[in-house]
């Protein structure tokens, strides 16, 4: 990763090399399994599923499944990398192990931790979605080079779940929320959020949610820029919601952060 | 008898506010009036507190006294809710990050990275202090010496014993060389043997000029190592003084102790009170106030009473703690 923006205050830089530390200790088993996956899932489903769908012809973008789905789960990695990265670690270091209370009896202050632990997530993402994207290229789902801006699209997604799931980590009292939040967001929006099909081919009624939801613009940006086909204005939407998603993310979690904390 | 609460606090603050504004140069802990709430609780009563440079200074209370949050506030990462409050002469709510970088804190919990070794831990506490590596590292080496931890510098944390940690996070306390090193129940849970190595460590910190603010609630520890201290009760302090002078004034020279066979105790209560300047009923053994225990316990005989057993003592801050609040300190 680049050398932090000087104006980074260093509580915030102290906070992201704490967390390289505690990853340094576990970096073998998660690259090998961000390898893995993407692997796996493009052969089983692109190939396999894929020679399916292509031979019915329902896909209207007129591309290869594998093509259509590469991006899609791209963003959906980075969401679920960001999800993960958000839940047990946060709800660890404020409730079970209490190291947050650690580091805020130092200079460190409530933003600082919020903001370091999200640029460890960066990190997290650009890594692991660096090397998803690889993977695609291997399996000549890539267009280059204008697909490599598929991975800052996909990091910005990661970031969009990132700061927000921080602030519902801090929120909630027990690692009950968090089943709650994948049965009823993360896997949802991994099912339905066009990563595996365009939202225009479910019910009428659900199209709007599928629309609204994060992972949908996360995919509709990541896709438009790995298949070359970017329609601006919508490509606008993305980003603003996304960007938007970020920037509330932060302001919740630093809230809740402090709730839970200066008391 | 005198109602003790009276005696000390209220007047006495009272007094010194009307010429005394703020903090003197060398007082390192200045609150007049220290609230804390919680919701509808109130944890911490209005307090009034001076720490001076060099010394030790203790909190000595039961359970839910208050010493933690007090402690929490000084510590400068819990807002007060009412009252002023200065640290090492500065306003933590403005100046937060300014004292703690000062500070060295030992929680009552620990909160060590459990998943990192006991190196690692002082290494990246260290970082938030924003000092550079190579410092940190030749820092940690001398500290981890102090506290006898250099064999296990690499090992992981979570399979060390308790007293392991207590010793680590004490050592992670100093990796900035704070001024002031805030102690909540340093020795708490553990053997007598890791105490005293404890306390030594404390001393040395205190002759090299570092100021010790503690809590506890064992007696023998504010004895040991404050030179001044606080009996805090249901978030108000009931006395303040040396340990010498809080039971020079709060209790006689020794003090005897009568047992009889359980449910007696209260009986004889009445007709032994002309024995002693004070007795103090407990549920399994009478306590008589006298400056001369001998003498009590050989009336006493001289009586025709045969108490189970009789013990005379030097009065201790247990005793102190008993005539403030009514009640024992370790229940
Ligand atoms: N975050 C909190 N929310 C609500 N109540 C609290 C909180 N922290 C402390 N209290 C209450 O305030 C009171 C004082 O607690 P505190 O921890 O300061 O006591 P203590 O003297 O340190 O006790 P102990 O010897 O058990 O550590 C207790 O009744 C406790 O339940
Ligand atoms: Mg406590």
């Amino acid at each position: 990763m680049a050398a932090p923006a000087p104006a980074l205050p260093r509580g915030s830089q102290a906070v992201f090399e704490g967390k390289m530390l505690n990853y340094k200790g576990n970096w073998k088993g998660s690259v090998v399994s961000s390898v893995l996956e993407p692997v796996l899932f493009l052969a089983a489903m692109g190939i396999s599923l894929g020679t399916l769908v292509d031979q019915g012809g329902r896909l209207n973008q007129g591309v290869d499944y594998l093509v259509f789905l590469a991006p899609g789960l791209l963003a959906a990695t980075a969401m679920q990398t960001a999800t993960f990265e958000s839940t047990y670690p946060i709800m660890g270091a404020l409730k079970w192990h209490k190291t947050f209370e650690g580091i805020l009896s130092t200079p460190v202050k409530v933003r600082d931790l919020v903001t370091g632990h999200l640029l460890f997530i960066l990190f997290r993402l650009v890594t692991t979605l660096a090397v998803f994207l690889a993977v695609m290229g291997a399996f000549g789902a890539l267009e280059l080079p204008l697909g490599l801006l598929a991975l800052p699209a996909a990091v910005l997604t990661g970031l969009a779940f990132a700061a927000p799931v921080a602030a519902f980590a801090a929120w909630v009292q027990n690692d009950a929320g968090f089943a709650a939040l994948l049965r009823f967001g993360i896997v949802p929006m991994f099912l339905f959020s066009g990563t595996f099909f365009p939202v225009d081919q479910l019910p009428g009624v659900l199209q709007p949610v599928a629309y609204a939801t994060p992972l949908w613009h996360g995919v509709s940006l990541t896709r438009g820029l790995a298949l070359g086909d970017l329609d601006g204005s919508v490509a606008l939407i993305n980003v603003t919601c996304l960007v938007a998603l970020v920037g509330l993310g932060v302001w919740l979690a630093r809230r809740q952060f402090a709730q839970r904390l200066v008391i | 008898m005198i109602e003790p609460a009276s005696l000390t606090q209220d007047a006495a603050v009272d007094n010194r506010d009307a010429f005394e504004v703020g903090p003197g140069v060398e007082e390192l802990v200045w609150a007049r009036g220290l609230r804390k709430t919680f919701g509808d609780f109130t944890a911490v009563d209005g307090i009034d507190i001076s720490v001076r440079r060099g010394e030790a200074f203790g909190f000595l209370g039961p359970n839910g006294a208050g010493k933690s949050s007090t402690m929490r506030m000084i510590g400068a990462v819990s807002p007060a809710t009412e009252g002023r409050l200065r640290i090492l002469g500065r306003d933590p709510v403005t100046d937060g990050p300014a004292i703690r970088a000062r500070l060295g804190v030992v929680p009552q919990t620990d909160n060590l990275d459990q998943e990192l070794t006991v190196r690692e831990n002082l290494l990246i506490y260290g970082r938030y202090f924003g000092i550079p590596r190579a410092q940190i590292r030749a820092r940690a080496a001398e500290l981890l010496d102090f506290v006898q931890l250099t064999e296990r510098a690499d090992d992981l944390v979570e399979p060390l014993s308790g007293g392991m940690k207590r010793r680590l996070t004490i050592a992670r306390s100093l990796i900035n060389e704070p001024e002031m090193l805030l102690l909540d129940e340093p020795t708490t849970g553990l053997d007598p043997q890791a105490r005293h190595a404890l306390w030594d460590r404390l001393f040395r910190l205190k002759q090299r000029g570092v100021t010790l603010v503690l809590t506890t609630h064992y007696m023998d520890e504010a004895e040991q190592l404050c030179d001044r201290l606080v009996v805090m009760d249901k978030g108000r302090i009931a006395a303040e003084g040396s340990p010498a002078e809080l039971i020079g004034t709060y209790s006689t020279r020794e003090v005897l102790e009568l047992r009889f066979p359980a449910g007696e105790n209260e009986a004889h209560a009445g007709g032994l009170a002309d024995l002693a300047d004070r007795i103090e009923v407990l549920p399994d053994r009478l306590l008589l106030y006298t400056d001369d225990g001998d003498a009590a316990a050989t009336a006493v005989v001289e009586r025709g009473l045969h108490p189970a057993s009789v013990l005379v003592r030097r009065s201790s801050l247990e005793d102190v703690f008993l005539r403030l609040t009514g009640r024992s300190l370790v229940d």
